[in-house]
């Protein structure tokens, strides 16, 4: 009965490894064309790259914008009625400060991108391996990873960060807004108190997180594009894991990083 | 530096020999060889599982060997560095097997499309040549429709345009005739054979169509399981005594003679494997 399961544990672990380093090797393999492509006559071609900052970035700013705004709400909501027993209503607003910029607007920003752009990314890449297409762009000189993985890649690294500070700052608004009316405040003080706690370091632990999260939302989800096998089945499949995954590793990269970026 | 003139015409354009393929434990082809020539049209035939799209992967580069060793334009596939490739590449045309035109482009853009990544024509000339091609395969007017809304015969028409608009010398074509109905299945025959007329090119077909396979074959190769059955003219392929070739002419369905032995194997090798 046990040999089984170990079995299987050795398995799932022999297979993520392998599929992290074939994530590895995608990211490595863009850095290559990005950097040598030119010289190559393979260039990645900035049409598709400003196509992709659309949909994966531009698209997206609606709903991060509303999902932040409410969290900001929520954040003073929740702050308000905590701190009133301490008599310390008024630190509200920087605390949403310092937590909208150092954790809640990167992760809003990530998971909306990772729900809409990691379904979208591995479902688009999933049915071009179906149907034969990337073998086509192969055969036809055209490397799938400068063609497909690159501008993605480098769209995600732009865009995570400018999401980012659009959360931020519908999220500060949202907090702002309501605490200001909960407790009287005037608009001056209101950004008083949430620029005089605020120093770029807390601004720039998001940026540094959207990163990564970036990067993580991209290889996850081509990866789990380039290896769909087994018809409709297996593309929803991709389609779902690339989500799941990239939200899980997402939360765990925050979690790690925070640690780090706050000692 | 060009791979082109180090080629001398009378060279095959292609060489396999004992080429060996896998897929995971299962051995898919076993010690192929054979040789294509320039401007010949020379179709690999067998039934649906021998092995023909697995050895057009392989032709293409697609796939990686285990052993034997395949030359295109006299270069080594085996070892042959992904510069040299990329360049070889744009002098072959592949039509896959369902077309796998680009689902997001429009039938002119998917033939434009090897142009605008390996040349810097200007668009108006680059939409000229397409329609050119386009013309050659009776899709001209059908530019803006999308693959979506093409029937079977269209796409691999608009595949074959898209094959041919960079004027390859080796042009692939995987399964031309497969769920098309017979004169569809004709026009297309009719269109490579012209093509080849045309062009200054080699061409391999895949397909389980006898129909086809004579109509338009210099050559016949017929593999069966994975391995070449028997290689030569339309009348060579005919006339074969091979039982196996006959049986597939004559669309017989194999008596396979079971070995009681290898059968009991078969049914408890995986069970025994635990
Ligand atoms: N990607 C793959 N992985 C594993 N087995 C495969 C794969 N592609 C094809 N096969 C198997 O290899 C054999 C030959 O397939 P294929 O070359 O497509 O045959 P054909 O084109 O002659 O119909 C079949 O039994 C098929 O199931
Ligand atoms: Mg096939």
């Amino acid at each position: 009965m046990v040999r089984p399961v170990i079995e299987k544990v050795g398995i799932g672990a022999v297979q993520a490894i392998e599929e992290a380093g074939y994530q590895f090797s995608l990211f490595v393999e863009s850095l290559y064309w990005l950097i040598v492509g030119p010289f190559l006559q393979q260039p990645v071609r900035l049409r598709i790259i400003v196509s992709e900052m659309m949909k994966i970035g531009v698209l997206a700013i609606p709903i991060v914008v509303l999902l932040s705004f409410s969290n900001g709400v929520i954040l003073a909501l929740q702050g308000i009625a905590t701190l009133k027993d301490f008599d310390a209503e008024s630190q509200v607003i920087p605390g949403i400060a310092y937590s909208v910029t150092r954790e809640f607007g990167v992760l809003i920003a990530g998971i909306v991108v990772a729900g809409r752009s990691g379904s979208a990314i591995a479902a688009r890449i999933g049915s071009m391996q179906m149907s034969q297409e990337v073998d086509a762009l192969r055969v036809m000189g055209i490397e799938p990873v400068r063609f497909l993985v690159a501008p993605i890649l480098v769209s995600m690294l732009i865009m995570m960060p400018i999401l980012t500070l659009f959360a931020d700052t519908a999220a500060m608004i949202g907090g702002g807004l309501y605490s200001g009316i909960v407790l009287s405040l005037s608009l001056t003080t209101v950004l008083d108190r949430s620029f005089d706690v605020l120093v770029l370091y807390d601004v720039m632990q998001g940026i540094y997180k959207s990163l990564v999260f970036g990067l993580l939302i991209a290889l996850v989800a081509c990866s789990n594009g380039f290896s769909v096998t087994g018809g409709a089945e297996g593309l929803g499949r991709a389609t779902t894991r690339s989500v799941v995954m990239s939200i899980a590793m997402i939360v765990v990269a925050d979690m790690v990083f925070t640690y780090f970026l706050t000692r | 530096m060009n791979t082109a003139e180090q080629h001398s015409p009378q060279e095959p354009i292609i060489e396999v020999d004992g080429l060996v393929a896998y897929y995971g434990s299962r051995k898919i082809l076993d010690d192929v060889s054979f040789d294509v020539h320039g401007g010949e049209i020379m179709v690999i035939m067998g039934g649906s599982g021998s092995g023909k799209s697995t050895l057009l992967r392989h032709l293409l580069a697609l796939n990686r060997a285990v052993s034997g060793s395949i030359r295109v334009f006299g270069r080594d596939m085996g070892d042959v560095s992904s510069r040299e490739l990329h360049r070889l590449r744009q002098r072959m045309g592949v039509s896959f097997q369902n077309g796998a035109l680009f689902n997001s482009l429009n039938v002119e853009d998917n033939v434009i499309f090897p142009l605008r990544e390996h040349t810097l024509l200007d668009d108006n000339t680059m939409r000229i040549m397409a329609r050119m091609k386009l013309e050659v395969v009776n899709m001209a007017g059908f530019e803006k429709l999308m693959p979506a809304q093409l029937s079977g015969g269209m796409s691999k028409r608009t595949a074959l345009a898209r094959a041919i608009v960079m004027d390859p010398n080796l042009l692939f074509f995987d399964e031309p005739s497969a769920g098309l109905d017979p004169v569809v299945s004709a026009d297309l025959d009719e269109l490579i054979l012209r093509l080849r007329d045309a062009m200054e090119v080699s061409i391999v077909v895949v397909t389980h169509e006898l129909d086809s396979a004579f109509r338009i074959a210099d050559r016949i190769l017929v593999l069966d399981k994975g391995k070449v059955l028997v290689i030569g003219s339309v009348d060579d392929v005919r006339n074969s005594d091979n039982e196996r070739v006959q049986n597939l002419l004559n669309r017989r369905s194999e008596d396979v003679v079971v070995d009681p032995d290898e059968y009991m194997h078969r049914l408890t090798d995986e069970l025994t494997g635990l």
